[in-house]
């Protein structure tokens, strides 16, 4: 039951379908998605062009899935995907991409390469080729309940400190509720102020929602790994807490690929459909701001730009409403170049934060962020995924950058207007 | 030539005296060897005669070479005959027959050996002598011995020079064309169906005073079958311009746009039909409303339908894509099944992971 | 006698020809119904915007280059263009070309004048040559680039040249030229199943899954 190659290949092979077949079949190699990619722009090294980082799968499909590639194969044309090509590809398909999903938008004939990325992360996985830190991320949050290891003392501890500051009672495992808010692991341990925001915003709203002590983790190192067994396991946890609480909506927390995870490949995982609704958090705030039940006041006057998580903002569609809500307590909102939906990626999503053999090309890769903050020069930089916070802050500090860097439901919760 | 006013019609349009057309009627009844009487005469005609002696020899042919030729208009034919040649073998102009006219040939080509021109029009075939003979000589025995002691050959139209209609598709006579007989003489070919007669006549003015013209690689006069009749076309402009007749009878055809998608071959056929015209220069084919055939290329009859626009395919294509389209499917939805039978395949073998299962175990590379 | 140049250009729109039609129809079948027979699962999260909608607004949205692709690869991009734009325009706008294709489908439209078919056959070859030094030169594209790639970009601007030359009669026999012209063409039909010029069609069915995926998210594509 150990990786191999063979079940690399299987499981490629089991991830070839119409889009996959109709992207290679396309593919006329312009090279348009190698400028598209944030580690080849900062490091124009063409082995990083994205539609190379799927080539395995590529063989796959030729070899097995057309005609014209069994003849091939039956002629001894074909040739067979070995140890070495996994282990060549590892440092392509983990170190080198953050799945920002970037070059499925500039692909002329429309390749979502993306997605393909997520597929080949599947045969790497099958073959052993993860790298070990999301491994061991995989492992923790098996035998634990997050990444991190046990969290369970953590959040009770981070919770208890919310109700002290707000003086609003948070109640775990309250079956019934509207809500169910689960966080990123990211979030309590670094950044656990959201709790109390999200408490204050949703008591104004008269919004009821708990959170599970079983699943409150909501980040899915399955998903980042690229292995759907250890991604179903992962958010079936979170589906039948929900589905026992009987909870009408998840709450998607600031947190880019658990978005991902939740809302768009967990029900696809466990193959039907969830008895609830899942929703980010960003998009229920902008719901409640649109009913009137999420009011601010006063402005932040600091000069403040946004930053896109890729995963929600590009692959998740949501653009317009952190905008609205920004708009509401900032004074001077300023966007950088390529804001919104080509913006460009934290520098180290999709698992490259977490992998260190990927630590020189992250950094590299902030460049680019680097020179699109200097041109505006914020304050500060406002977010909505706990990663891509934490990326910024860590990287704008070893780039010796005084820019403070906020997560948005906090700083909504900062201005919610005092009526009493 | 009571039986053929319109030789004598045709000369007096041209400006030639009643005294030119007397002698032209008398010298012409004794190139026709008619009758017995006369026959001294025409053995001293041909005995004194300083002009080069021509033999005409019709194979496989429709005589419209000949009418195309005795409509010529200048050098007029007479003007060929009086001043120029001696023709004398021709069997459609001579009266005589049988013996009387092959041995007006054989004279001819005992008294000129070496020096008389021999003038072929029509197709030989291979397949059986029968198929065509003269006073029961075998077209290619004919051609054969006639050629023995040519100076040269002049294959008039297309049949002779290329083999022709006869030689169409199927081809049920065998036939082939002069070159593909002789090849030890020199060889004018003058294609068309017919040649315009100008260009015969022309040809013949050149061999006499200059001798062989210039050739192409089919053997054609290059001062005549240099240029594609496209090139010179009168509407050629509207072919630059995208005007195109859709039909005889359309809009188009009424202005006088190309016929290229009616089929007109012009692009690809060399000739100067457009230039030199017909009938005293009055028209031509694609003046009068009809695509060029392409008459004056080998295998014209052949090249992919008369109507049809050269650009157009010219074989089996609709059954061809009937059958493509059939097999794509098939072949493609053989292929699928394949390809999802081995993702069932892969499926079904998926070994399920866990996080404890993604590394590989110790002591493998 | 023969004409040799006429029964290349007779092979060539005959017997070749329906070669070439028979191998371009049936490989192309094979490939599209390959693809569309494979098929993908359903999926089952709940849709948040119109996929079917967005991916066939893709198929046409996704002809424009986003903002600043173009400062990033003129010479791909614009180059592309004008390729893509000038080959169409001689091969559909051409009347001899439409006529063949009445022949083939019974369908015809209007054509246009020489001026406009030679101006956009002398473009589009330049734009060709630009794409094959640009993959030459930029290390990007020559990494991905294969033998394969090269050689159907040639084999794709071979019918412009010699098209251009026949019709203008630039050199060779004008019968010839037109010949080698037909044969070109029946070359890249013949190639077309079995390499990237699939992306004619296929690129439609891409960009359909692309907009697809994207708008069950809601998200642009």
């Amino acid at each position: 039951m150990s990786a191999t190659v063979e079940r690399g290949v299987n499981a490629l092979r089991e991830q070839v379908d119409a889009p996959v077949a109709s992207f290679f079949s396309s593919c006329v190699s312009c090279g348009l998605c190698a400028d598209a990619c944030i580690f080849f722009q900062e490091t124009q090294d063409p082995q990083y062009t994205p539609i190379r980082k799927v080539e395995l799968l590529r063989r796959v499909w030729e070899n097995e899935y057309t005609l014209f590639g069994r003849v091939k194969n039956m002629v001894g044309l074909g040739n067979r995907i070995t140890e070495e090509d996994f282990t060549e590809m590892e440092q392509l398909v983990y170190d080198s991409c953050t799945m920002c999903g970037r070059c499925t938008m500039v692909c002329p004939v429309g390749n979502d390469i993306t997605m393909m990325i997520r597929k080949m992360r599947e045969g790497m996985s099958a073959a052993g080729h993860a790298p070990v830190e999301l491994i061991g991320a995989a492992k923790r949050h098996t035998t634990g309940n997050s990444p991190m290891g046990d969290l369970s003392k953590a959040i009770e501890a981070q919770v208890k400190h919310a109700i002290a500051d707000t003086g609003i009672e948070i109640a775990f495992d309250k079956p019934g509720v509207d809500y169910l808010v689960i966080l990123s692991a990211q979030e309590i341990a670094e950044y656990p102020e959201v709790i109390g925001a999200m408490a204050q915003i949703f008591d104004k709203a008269g919004v009821t929602w708990t959170i599970a002590s079983e699943a409150f983790e909501a980040t899915n190192v399955g998903v980042q790994i690229g292995n759907r067994d250890v991604a179903k396991y992962l958010v079936t946890r979170v589906v039948e807490a929900a589905e026992k609480l009987k909870v009408k909506k998840v709450i998607s927390p600031e947190c880019g690929h658990a978005y991902q995870a939740l809302r768009w490949e967990g029900p696809n995982l466990i193959g039907r459909e969830y008895g609830f609704e899942v929703v980010h958090i960003i998009e229920l705030l902008d719901q409640l701001r649109a009913e009137g039940k999420l009011k601010t006041s006063g402005k932040d006057s600091d000069k403040i730009t946004f930053h896109d998580p890729c995963q929600i903002n590009r692959r998740g569609g949501i653009n317009k409403e952190p905008r609205r809500l920004l708009n509401m307590v900032a004074e001077n909102f300023v966007e950088t170049e390529d804001a919104g939906t080509m913006n460009w990626c934290c520098s180290a999503g999709g698992g490259v934060g977490a992998n260190e053999r990927a630590g020189h090309l992250k950094d590299a890769a902030f460049q680019l962020k680097k020179r699109q903050f200097e041109k505006v020069a914020p304050d500060k930089i406002v977010t909505m995924c706990a990663f891509c916070h934490h990326t910024l802050e860590n990287a704008l500090e070893d780039n010796d950058m005084d820019i403070e860097v906020a997560g948005l439901t906090e700083m909504m919760a900062e201005y919610l207007e005092d009526e009493d | 030539m009571p039986s053929s006013p319109l030789l004598p019609k045709m000369m007096k349009a041209h400006g030639v005296s009643r005294r030119s057309f007397l002698k032209y009627c008398a010298t012409l009844t004794s190139v026709m060897a008619l009758p017995p009487a006369m026959a001294p005469k025409i053995a001293h005609a041909l005995e004194t005669a300083p002009r080069p002696s021509v033999i005409w020899l019709s194979f496989q042919e429709c005589t419209g070479c000949t009418e195309a030729i005795t409509r010529s208009s200048a050098p007029s034919l007479e003007e060929l005959i009086f001043d120029s040649i001696s023709l004398d073998y021709h069997h459609t102009l001579q009266a005589a027959s049988g013996d009387a006219a092959e041995h007006a040939r054989e004279e001819a080509m005992k008294a000129h050996h070496g020096k008389y021109l021999v003038i072929v029009d029509g197709s030989i075939p291979l397949d059986e002598p029968g198929y065509s003979a003269i006073a029961g000589i075998s077209n290619l025995d004919m051609l054969k011995e006639t050629a023995a002691g040519a100076a040269a050959i002049v294959s008039i139209g297309t049949c002779a020079a290329y083999g022709g209609l006869p030689q169409a598709n199927p081809n049920p006579t065998g036939a082939v064309a002069v070159s593909d007989i002789i090849t030890d003489k020199p060889i004018i070919n003058v294609p068309g169906c017919p040649p315009i007669p100008l260009v015969m006549t022309a040809v013949l003015a050149h061999y006499l005073t200059f001798g062989i013209p210039e050739l192409d690689e089919l053997g054609r006069p290059k001062a005549f079958f240099a240029e594609s009749i496209h090139d010179r076309c009168y509407r050629r402009p509207f072919y630059d311009k995208g005007l195109f007749a859709e039909s005889f009878d359309d809009e188009g055809a009424r202005a006088g746009w190309c016929l290229y998608k009616l089929g007109c071959k012009g692009p690809t056929t060399k000739s100067v039909c457009a230039t030199v015209k017909w009938n005293d220069s009055t028209s031509f084919p694609i003046q009068a409303g009809h695509g060029c055939l392409g008459c004056t290329e080998p295998d014209f009859w052949d090249n992919g339908g008369f109507y049809k626009p050269l650009s157009a395919p010219a074989g089996n294509y609709r059954r061809v894509g009937q059958a493509a389209v059939v097999a794509g499917v098939a072949a493609g939805a053989g292929g699928a099944y394949l390809a999802k039978k081995n993702k069932a395949k892969a499926l079904a073998e998926h070994e399920t992971v866990d996080a404890f299962t993604l590394e590989k175990e110790e002591g493998e590379s | 006698m023969n004409n040799p140049n006429f029964d290349l250009l007779m092979f060539a729109r005959g017997p070749l020809f329906d070669i070439a039609l028979l191998v371009f129809v049936a490989g192309v079948l094979i490939r599209v119904v390959e693809i569309l027979i494979l098929g993908r699962k359903k999926d089952f999260s709940k849709a948040k915007g119109q996929p079917v909608q967005q991916g066939i607004k893709t198929i046409f949205t996704r002809t424009f280059p986003r903002p600043g692709a173009i400062k990033a690869n003129p010479i791909t991009i614009v180059g592309g263009y004008v390729f893509h734009i000038g080959f169409f325009i001689a091969f559909l706008l051409f009347v001899p070309h439409i006529a063949l294709i009445e022949e083939l489908t019974g369908l015809s439209w209007p054509g246009v004048g020489r001026v406009v078919i030679e101006g956009a056959t002398v473009l589009a070859v330049i734009a060709g040559l630009a794409l094959l030094y640009t993959r030459w030169k930029d290390p990007v594209r020559r990494k991905l680039t294969t033998w394969v790639d090269y050689l159907v970009l040639i084999l794709s601007l071979l019918p412009l040249i010699t098209g251009y030359v026949a019709v203008n009669k630039l050199f060779g026999d004008p019968t010839f030229m037109m010949a080698l012209h037909v044969l070109s063409v029946d070359i890249l039909m013949i190639v077309f199943p079995f390499t990237k010029l699939m992306h004619a069609f296929t690129f439609a069915m891409a960009r359909y899954y692309n907009g697809s995926i994207q708008g069950r998210k809601g998200a642009e594509s």
